[in-house]
């Protein structure tokens, strides 16, 4: 039995010590007997394959594919095509795979300024200020690119590493391959802002996993976790009440009819009655300083829901909770890009530059991995539908999905670097291409697992996050 | 040595090649290992002279007599094949290209046989003898279990008490709990086969279906909305459900029961019950987002359908060779095209399937509608710019895609409406009325603005025409639709898809079964007809199979064979191989009963001595059989997601009872429906008795699923499930604890034991456990209760607010105190462990 078993042996036992009677004794029998199963089954911590370099991720999906062009990878040489089409030879490289453009279409090259930012001198874009101030810590990938270029098929193939539904998410994974570490907290939270993501509860679904692994979505307004309050104006010590004689009449039913499994729904309840006592402190962040809360946006209307997610983020990592995503929607940009880009990094850049500081400050980035990603690019040619152009202060771009661009930090990360590198057109990658496959092979790396070895049985076969690809990235690695 | 002798002597001396000496020892070494007996990679195998020229997925790799334009040249010479490292020598490339060059001539391999396996599931079901046992058996069923056990020297456990039986058959029949009064009478019937005489009443309860009719929606993975990012609602997919509901309840064989759902639109003159049961194929997911590639996902519900039929009818994982060949199963994947091309030439349609009572309204009004509309056209002058139209769009149809203005309309007539691109293109004169009505609704909404520039709109005062258009409209008589597959009048050719992309077609396939298989019955050309036909023919190895181990699933909490998703190599082999098969060969063809009926197998099992022994635990047998696998007691089983709400609303007395028709939106909260992409879908909450229906007819939306369905561990409607899962949540915990619904059926419980049961705590204690768990209290338990019960009223005695929170309404002569101390127990009692399961 190795550390975190027994651990988790330890910790059940201790719950078990609070009751008294055979029952008991027999239950927890039962338990370990079936430690194999029951472990799988569980939220208990478990340990990865190798010491792990991250405890917790923290996912920032920016849902709809932002821009890269106009935000992490710069391509001045663009100025010299404006209004003309791209090479023959790009164009035609589209083939079907355009959502809306003209593979025609004239080049659009981004008005935005690229300063060179930290000790390390990357390049970002002058509308992410606060994130762009953590260059050093940041890895910034250049050459990411994925297999589809609608938004549900990218996004399936993002978390689950197939277009095909059914799989399990990349939080749905590494709950089950690490458990948690929260006693009262579920393992794999999801925090939503914005409209709506077009994956949905295919993002965090639980797949062909047990369906404890699935993510619970924590909510900006209302209970935080569905169901968590009381209903009407019951108070607790009526829920403790109906709490008591369950779990005296449940434990007299084990006994009649001899079902251990019966331990498992008690557990459940109590469970779900600390979850009760434990989420509204989730949230509550009175204790927080005033200048935390403001770091965090929390003060500024446009910036409010996504800061309060961060700080959430930062506050669940704290209490162990594996996996926190946030999900955001929508940096879907086929026109005014201008516009609605700019709108979409006041909501979001300053709250996570102080998420990154504050989780350094706490000790916490280098067990946290970051990661800030959309499913797909954009085009560096300008989008237009039917036969209208549309007026100058209107153009976006259309989905690319060859190269573009995303970052991760903290946990395992060489931070302050650039990796990869695009051609003149962003529109393949011309060194050290990275695949959706390897950046999850990469993600599990820093959690401690061979992509390769973290299975689970279904319909006969071994299945993986990663599919038959996936090569982990060395270079992100510190 | 000799050979390179060989091949040097045959280079230069430039004599003819002969295969046996120069060619066959070359593919021997390098190519037979992935294109031979064993495997054919790709599909390509070498070894047999026809299969050589066949060549693979992608086409003929030998092209006699032009080795240049012979794709094997171009491997081995360009290094890609073998891909080993070991590479030909130029030397042998030669010679291959010279054998080719010379005509590729090979002598024939010996004929080719049919495919076979020794797989157990693809054997023909024969039927066992029922063999001998020294205890009683009531039915061949308890034979075969008996047989096992006496061998193990394991003795079966005693019949259940009458109470847990009742309880138990009632839930596995009909979903519901018995009532007090059902109990009553069965305890009191001291006749002989009392219990066989509350299987039949179950059997023809109207809630039979529907508690049947859930298990059938979760393989058919059955969603009132599309899936993927535009999710929309599907307002018509109910009536599909509405007639597995019937068709159940009416104990439809299950041979008609699959062709109806597969190929109801093939049979000679469909009626509208046939046309609606194609409804099966219509629960693919559809993705209409903007921008996508309408090929792609049109091959994608094509995929889809051959999946399922696998899945559902065979247990088999034949998805797995819609990119390759299966790995495990001998199921090529030419052989998966073979399935796919039955579905490859499918229109959607919606079409009205008027219930009992919209016939005769729909009949007399509807060509008074069609005449006032017909006199909106004429007057506008529109016949002639709607056939402008479809002609624009009849063109735009074989055009590649650009960006001109028809092709945007055309792209999105595919988009967005079901089917019309397919009537578009059918000549006035064929098109159905109904079809004929849509393309002019759809034509009126959205294609004349899509197509024509707003000049010529506002010239032909096309705003004025569509207020008149929909003016004459409202007249139209509502008429419920349907959800229909119809044959497309111009059918597709089908073609491999190499590695699943529908961008990288291959060889062409025709209609096929897998061989492995028997072959399609004979006769004209294959269909699906055929294809439904041949599923439910009695050589077909599986369908019987799958369909008795899945009826066995559900009854038992677990299949003869486990894995009731896959029968095949990986899957597990069946516990009890005889009983199986003596099932299987019984449904078939029964003595005295009707072929393929599912409730004679319902009642078979449930008759048996097997299904009513005791479900408790044996410990003596903790390690001998711990999953039970043997049988020799029955199985405590968690109740599905909607059983725990329809058992509290019936236990509650709120149940609706109400069987089929449309949907509904149950109390859920906020902030769920928004989670969905752009905040698009709206969740009107039912009101009144709708709220209170069973949990079978919750609004399913595939992007945000009703939570408490989720919570428990219902299926996401988007792949066939056979199998539920049966998770211990805390989230569940929170879910029946504080959610309305389960609080409101608290509330109703807590004011149904002070009202029927008014003479004190004791009586009120042992009706509350009748209803909610089909049996009185030990003394014990109704102790338990009486101390929380006096607690409780205490808190409430400090806490009015509470009080009235828990207790809104009052009755005559109970304080609401009381009450409020009923509603905790009521609470109690509605998430007892025991109440969630059945025992």
């Amino acid at each position: 039995m190795d550390w975190p078993q027994f651990r988790a042996v330890h910790s059940r036992r201790r719950f078990f010590e609070k009751f008294t009677g055979g029952i008991w004794t027999a239950a927890l029998a039962h338990l370990l007997h079936s430690e194999g199963r029951a472990a799988e089954e569980s939220l208990l911590p478990r340990k990865p394959h190798f010491a792990p370099k991250a405890k917790n991720v923290i996912f920032m999906f920016m849902e709809g594919g932002p821009s890269q062009l106009d935000l992490f990878d710069p391509k001045p040489q663009l100025r010299k095509y404006e209004g003309k089409p791209l090479p023959d030879s790009l164009s035609k490289a589209y083939g079907s795979k355009l959502a809306f453009a003209q593979p025609n279409s004239a080049v659009l090259p981004s008005p935005r300024v690229f300063n060179r930012w930290g000790q390390c001198g990357t390049e970002m874009s002058d509308w992410l200020p606060n994130i762009a101030s953590r260059a050093d810590d940041i890895c910034l990938i250049r050459s990411m690119h994925t297999d589809a270029f609608n938004h549900h098929p990218g996004q399936l193939l993002l978390f689950s590493g197939s277009t095909q539904f059914g799989r399990p998410s990349l939080g749905a994974w590494a709950a089950y391959g690490l458990g948690s570490e929260s006693q009262n907290l579920p393992g794999f939270a999801v925090l939503v802002s914005g409209r709506g993501t077009s994956g949905g509860v295919t993002n965090w679904t639980n797949g062909f996993l047990p369906s404890t692994y699935h993510g619970t979505v924590f909510r900006s307004s209302g209970d935080p976790i569905l169901y968590l309050s009381n209903p009407g104006e019951l108070s607790g010590k009526t829920q403790r009440v109906t709490l008591d004689a369950l779990k005296e009449l449940n434990e007299q039913h084990m006994a009649d009819s001899g079902d251990l499994a019966i331990a498992s729904r008690i557990s459940s309840y109590e469970l779900a009655f600390r979850m009760q006592a434990h989420a509204p402190d989730l949230l509550d962040f009175s204790r927080e300083s005033p200048a935390t809360l403001e770091s965090y946006g929390l003060n500024r209307e446009v910036s409010r829901p996504y800061g309060t997610n961060c700080l959430l983020a930062r506050r669940m990592v704290e209490r162990g909770v594996r996996f926190v995503l946030l999900a955001d929607a929508s940096w879907d940009d086929h026109s005014d890009l201008n516009e609605k880009l700019k709108k979409n990094c006041d909501r979001t850049d300053q709250p996570i530059g102080a998420m990154i500081g504050d989780l350094k400050q706490r000790g916490l980035l280098d067990s946290t991995l970051l990661v800030w990603c959309g499913e797909f690019g954009r085009t560096s040619m300008v989008e237009h539908r039917g036969e209208t152009v549309p007026a100058p202060d209107k153009l976006g771009r259309d989905h690319h999905p060859y190269a573009y661009s995303l970052w991760v930090a903290g946990g395992g990360i060489q931070g302050g670097q650039v990796v990869g590198k695009t051609d003149d057109f962003c529109f393949y990658p011309t060194e050290d291409p990275v695949h959706i496959h390897d950046l999850q092979a990469t993600i599990l790396h820093c959690l401690g697992f061979d992509h390769t070895r973290l299975t689970y049985r279904h319909l006969g076969r071994d299945f993986r996050l990663t599919d038959i690809g996936g090569n982990v990235v060395k270079k992100l690695l510190a | 040595m000799v050979v390179f002798f060989l091949v040097l002597a045959a280079v230069a001396s430039a004599a003819p090649v002969d295969f046996k000496r120069d060619i066959e020892p070359v593919f021997k070494r390098n190519c037979y290992g992935c294109h031979g007996a064993a495997l054919q990679q790709n599909g390509l195998r070498l070894d047999r002279a026809a299969d050589g020229l066949r060549g693979s997925y992608s086409g003929p790799v030998i092209v006699p007599g032009k080795a240049a334009e012979s794709k094997l040249i171009q491997m081995v010479s360009s290094g890609k094949m073998p891909q080993t490292p070991r590479k030909l020598t130029s030397d042998q490339i030669e010679l291959l290209k010279r054998w080719i060059d010379e005509g590729a001539i090979r002598p024939q391999s010996v004929t080719e046989t049919r495919v076979s396996s020794n797989h157990w599931s693809f054997q023909p079901i024969r039927r066992p003898a029922v063999p001998a046992v020294k205890l009683r058996a009531r039915s061949p069923i308890d034979a075969f279990v008996l047989a096992r056990l006496e061998k193990e020297n394991i003795r079966p456990s005693p019949q259940a008490d009458r109470r847990t039986l009742l309880r138990r058959v009632t839930l596995d029949l009909t979903g519901l709990p018995p009532t007090p009064t059902e109990l009553a009478d069965f305890l009191a019937d001291s006749r002989p086969d009392a219990y066989e005489r509350v299987v039949d009443r179950l059997l023809n309860s109207p809630h039979y279906g529907e508690k049947w009719a859930r298990h059938w929606l979760d393989q058919a993975r059955y969603a009132d909305s599309d899936g993927y990012e535009k999710d929309s609602e599907r307002p018509w997919a109910w009536r599909w459900r509405h007639w597995v509901i019937h068709a159940l309840n009416a104990d439809m064989p299950f041979d008609q029961f699959t062709i109806e759902q597969l190929a109801g639109d093939l049979l000679g003159n469909p009626s509208t019950e046939n046309l609606a049961a194609t409804g099966f194929l219509r629960n693919s997911l559809a993705n209409r987002e903007g921008g996508v590639n309408t090929e792609q996902f049109r091959v994608e519900q094509v995929i889809d359908r051959t999946s399922t039929l696998g899945a559902v009818w065979m247990g088999l994982t034949v998805g797995c060779a819609q990119c390759h060949d299966h790995k495990y199963d001998p199921i090529s994947q030419r052989e998966y095209y073979g399935l796919f091309a039955f579905f490859n030439s499918l229109v959607n349609l919606d079409q009205p399937a008027p219930l009992p009572g919209e016939q005769g309204t729909w009949m007399r009004e509807w060509p008074v509608y069609e005449t006032e509309r017909e006199a909106v056209l004429t007057k506008y002058g529109m016949h002639a710019m709607i056939g402008e139209w479809e002609k624009a769009m009849r063109e735009a149809s074989s055009q590649p895609f650009n960006n001109a203005r028809p092709q945007f309309a055309w792209k999105n007539l595919g988009n967005i409406s079901t089917g019309l691109q397919e009537v578009v293109q059918l000549d006035r004169g064929r098109r159905p009325r109904n079809l004929h009505d849509q393309l002019l609704d759809y034509f009126v909404d959205r294609g004349a603005s899509d197509l024509f520039l707003k000049d010529r709109l506002q010239a032909a005062k096309f705003d004025e025409f569509r207020k008149a258009f929909r003016e004459a409209q409202k007249k139209a008589p509502a008429v419920t639709l349907a959800q229909t597959i119809h044959e497309n009048w111009i059918p597709r050719k089908t073609h491999i898809l190499l590695r699943g992309d529908f961008r990288n077609p291959g060889v062409e396939v025709e209609h096929g079964a897998p061989a492995v298989l028997p072959p399609l019955p004979a006769g004209g050309p294959p269909s699906r007809l055929t294809l439904a036909r041949w599923l439910v023919s009695r050589e077909h190895p599986l369908t019987a199979r799958v369909a008795v181990n899945r009826a066995w699933q559900e009854l038992f909490g677990r299949g003869l064979v486990r894995t009731s998703e896959d029968f095949g190599k990986k899957g597990e082999a069946p516990s009890h191989p005889e009983l199986l098969d003596w099932l299987a060969a019984e449904f078939m063809e029964p003595k005295g009963a009707r072929p393929w009926s599912m409730k004679a197998l319902h009642r078979l099992v449930v008759t048996s001595a097997t299904y009513r022994q005791s479900s408790k635990s044996r410990p003596e047998l903790a390690e001998r059989d711990p999953d039970n696998t043997l049988l020799a007691r029955q199985a405590r089983l968690r109740l599905p997601a909607e059983l725990i709400r329809d058992s509290a609303l019936a236990a509650s007395g709120l149940l609706n009872p109400t069987i089929g028709g449309r949907g509904i939106r149950p109390p859920q909260p906020k902030g769920v429906a928004e989670l969905a992409y752009a905040g698009s879908v709206k969740w009107n909450e039912s009101q009144g008795p709708d709220r209170y229906r069973r949990g079978l007819y919750i609004h399913f939306q595939r992007t945000t699923p009703y939570p408490q369905l989720m919570n428990f561990d219902a299926p996401d409607s988007v792949l066939a499930c056979s199998r539920r899962q049966r998770s211990y949540t805390p989230l569940q915990a929170l879910n029946l604890l504080n959610d309305v619904v389960f609080f409101e059926a608290a509330q109703a419980l807590g004011i149904r034991l002070v009202r029927e049961a008014p003479s004190g705590f004791r009586d009120r204690a042992i009706h509350g456990y009748r209803l909610a768990l089909c049996r009185d209290p030990q003394e014990k338990e109704l102790e338990t209760l009486a101390r929380h019960f006096e607690r409780e009223v205490e808190v409430l005695r400090a806490h009015p607010r509470e009080a009235h929170s828990l207790a809104p309404d009052i009755l005559d002569g109970a304080d609401r105190l009381e009450i409020g101390g009923w509603v905790m127990i009521s609470r109690v009692l509605l998430n007892l462990d025991e109440f969630l399961h059945r025992e």
